[in-house]
């Protein structure tokens, strides 16, 4: 029974010390973003890293204002919204309302092989199919340019979109359903004023989701889009958004503890605060949503 | 009155067929898309594509460049990867779905710490691996630091995916086998584990398949666009496929564009082949 009892509490031990795993990990991350922002941030300081419009790291000792990284993010990110979310809220309807299950369960899987897609791929795609179509309608477009990175962007997050929609809007009780068919409502009534506002925060919660996802989101902006920081809202141009600087930057093989290499850090920490804060906030609409229908 | 109602129900029947053609049109734009993309890849890489391609080394000409040291590394990688993220992401899972199964703050807090690590973007996870394993560990820029980096990209899907699978064993074969006098672990061993393994191995395979197309954190952790010789030992510098696509779709010459495309085909025939290896054990463990 001893030899038994010794095994049973070695096991349970070591699995909890690999649970502990995913515990070191964040305490890793935070704690190595922050110990090495903070040089850079004794550099260079965080009111002109926060509001400083050029963002030059060469020559030394080199401008660090993030906001031309910011923007391009934003952009990235906006433009890659606007694609996703009406057309991934539409699929997302039409999959949890109004397809047969035989359509559904050929729809779902081709919709989720989008998000199986490597980003790398997207990004040649955003250079050699989106930029050369959009280059008919804007002639002067740059080769890598925002517009790109957005689109493509916009239909990689678009399965997460609809997949996470479809399961805010299956989760609504059929009754509420029901109740607005008798009282002689139409499919499209019964959705738009019932289902939808319904399944309302689970809905946003995708949004922000799927928006952090594209904040993220690195080797697709890196060639669809550029390595270019201008600080520009036009969307043929070629930009730069955080995640690029920091995947462009690190190839090279920089010396460690200078402010290039530190910087990696800081721009690391901005992105980290903002997709945490997403994340966060969609996780705690998601809670409220469940607390109303269980 | 009768005619004005009638007007209004037409109206609102219009408005229903239309709003019904708008959701179908958005599901099939997604997929219309997927075949759009599908058929670019591989329209562009098709010409490219040969066994010499698969088979030689690397090389400076476009025209002669081969994507074998690729294959090897994105191999090994994977292979590494899951050496390391796979025991661990399965042990934690076990933590959390069998032998803490009374909620408390501490598997709430390792739950919430996992949803929020699946969270984090992938580069995020690359400057952690280039300043704990790459400069602390000084592992400096080899395939171990990769896998290593990949595993903690990974582990959060892993031990997900693995908590869903040990969801789905009834209570029933746990409560049979400890009344029959086995130990919790024992249950575990020889009843839980097994009749989870097909959901595990599902998850697991298509954990390895996000990670053999993940770039971002290998290139921060100092994966490498050239190399000679094909990786050793762990300490060996390494590529992996989607170095090679990144850097021939951004190279100025026309033909390192096609071979990134080909290279694409490449990735994407693994990766459906992880896939339908993943599709059949799930049909299989649904019998």
């Amino acid at each position: 029974m001893g030899a038994r009892g010794m095994r049973e509490g070695a096991v349970k031990w070591f699995c909890f010390a690999c649970a502990l795993v995913s515990v070191v990990t964040t305490f890793g991350i935070v704690y190595v973003l922050i110990s090495q922002a903070l040089p850079f941030f004794q550099a260079v300081s965080p009111v002109a890293f926060f509001t400083g419009t050029e963002w030059k790291p060469s020559p030394e000792p080199g401008r660090y204002g993030v906001l031309p990284l910011v923007t391009g993010t934003l952009m990235i990110t906006i433009g890659a919204g606007i694609i996703a979310v009406p057309l991934g809220l539409l699929s997302a309807i039409f999959l949890s309302e109004y397809a047969h299950p035989r359509l559904r369960s050929f729809l779902k899987p081709a919709l989720e092989l989008l998000a199986g897609i490597p980003t790398v791929v997207y990004g040649y795609l955003g250079l050699f199919l989106v930029t050369p179509m959009l280059r008919n309608v804007f002639p002067n477009i740059q080769a890598s340019n925002a517009a790109a990175g957005a689109i493509v962007v916009g239909i990689m997050i678009l399965p997460l979109v609809s997949s996470l929609c479809e399961d805010a809007l299956r989760a609504v009780p059929s009754a509420l359903r029901e109740g607005a068919y008798g009282l002689g409502a139409t499919k499209m009534e019964v959705t738009t004023k019932i289902v939808v506002p319904a399944a309302l925060s689970g809905i946003m919660a995708s949004f922000i989701l799927a928006l952090s996802r594209a904040l993220g989101e690195t080797m697709a902006v890196t060639l669809a889009a550029g390595s270019n920081p201008a600080l520009t809202l036009n969307p043929t141009k070629s930009i730069e958004t955080m995640t690029a600087y920091i995947v462009t930057t690190s190839q090279g093989d920089i010396a460690a503890g200078t402010a290039r290499y530190n910087s990696i850090f800081a721009v690391g920490i901005t992105l980290f605060v903002f997709t945490m804060g997403m994340n966060l906030l969609a996780t705690r609409l998601v809670k409220r949503f469940r607390q109303v229908y269980s | 009155m009768s005619l004005a109602t009638s007007q209004l129900g037409a109206r609102r029947r219009r408005a229903d067929a239309i709003f019904r053609y708008l959701c179908f049109g958005a599901a099939g734009i997604g997929v219309f898309l997927l075949g759009l993309l599908l058929f670019r890849i591989f329209a562009d890489g098709i010409g490219r594509l040969s066994t010499e391609f698969i088979t030689e080394d690397l090389s400076r000409r476009p025209k002669k460049t081969g994507i074998w040291p690729a294959i090897v590394g994105s191999f090994y990688v994977m292979v590494l990867t899951g050496l390391i993220a796979v025991p661990i992401g399965v042990a934690a899972a076990v933590y959390l779905e069998e032998f803490n199964t009374r909620k408390n703050r501490v598997t709430e807090f390792i739950q919430l710490n996992i949803a929020n690590l699946a969270g984090v973007p992938s580069i995020v996870y690359g400057l952690l691996g280039l300043a704990v394993f790459v400069r602390w560990f000084a592992l400096e820029q080899s395939i171990l630091s990769g896998a290593l980096t990949m595993s903690l990209l990974i582990l959060p899907m892993i031990i997900i995916v693995t908590q869903e699978a040990l969801k789905a064993v009834p209570r029933s074969y746990r409560e049979g086998s400890l009344a029959l006098g086995s130990t919790p672990w024992q249950a575990i061993r020889f009843q839980v584990l097994p009749n989870a393994s097909a959901g595990i191995l599902t998850g697991i395979i298509l954990a390895l398949s996000r990670a053999i197309g993940e770039t971002a954190p290998l290139i921060v952790v100092g994966a490498a666009y050239y190399v000679t010789k094909l990786p050793t030992d762990l300490n060996d510098r390494y590529t992996v496929l989607p170095m090679q696509i990144f850097s021939w779709a951004g190279d100025a010459q026309q033909e390192f564009n096609r071979a990134a495309a080909a290279a694409i085909v490449v990735l994407m025939v693994a990766l459906l082949a992880l896939n339908s290896v993943a599709i059949y054990l799930r049909s299989r463990a649904r019998r």
